[in-house]
């Protein structure tokens, strides 16, 4: 799992309908101190998250055992709003 | 698999209902790997070399429950014994 910070929205009308109602958030991924990584991924969001909001995403498989995925064609999702991290 | 060492927990209070109750660890990938959240199966603690599982057979740790995990502390490293 990884940590991202919410950069934009999606919005997709004609899609698979195991993904209508589901919010599609764009992501980029960030090392624990909150700077930002290379890349992106498109997530969908499964805690209500919002714009510029740290997050925990599932990648794989597994994100569709994420609340409300179980069998629609997802392979990232957010599975936490992110209040700390801690490093020792 | 591969090994990891613990560098700090992350805290998230809103989260997926399965995640409740679970430990979640901030993994860095040894030597010099990234760092990913992984959920903590056996009670692992800071700066102690764990095991981490990845992929779909992470949540075969918490079995029968399905928790939305693609990686998980299965193991913490008593010793490590190689050759070089």
């Amino acid at each position: 799992m990884l940590l991202a910070r919410i950069i934009g929205t999606v919005v997709a009308t004609r899609k698979d309908p195991r993904l209508e109602g589901k919010k599609l958030l764009i992501c980029r991924p960030v090392d624990p101190n909150g700077n930002d990584e290379k890349g992106y991924l498109i997530a969908v969001d499964t805690v209500h998250a919002g714009f510029k909001e740290q997050v925990l995403i599932v990648q794989g498989s597994s994100a569709r055992m994420a609340y409300g995925c179980k069998d629609t064609p997802v392979d990232a999702a957010i599975v936490g709003i992110v209040d700390q991290v801690s490093l020792d | 698999m591969y090994l990891g060492k613990v560098i700090g927990p992350v805290v998230c209070s809103i989260k997926d209902p399965a995640l409740h109750g679970r430990t979640l660890l901030l993994i860095r990938r040894l030597p010099n790997g990234p760092a990913v959240v992984a959920i903590d199966a056996v009670g692992a603690g800071a700066s102690e070399t764990v095991y981490v599982c990845r992929g779909r057979e992470a949540a075969f740790a918490f079995k029968p429950e399905e928790v939305p995990t693609e990686a998980t502390v299965v193991a913490i490293v008593d010793t490590i014994e190689r050759e070089l």
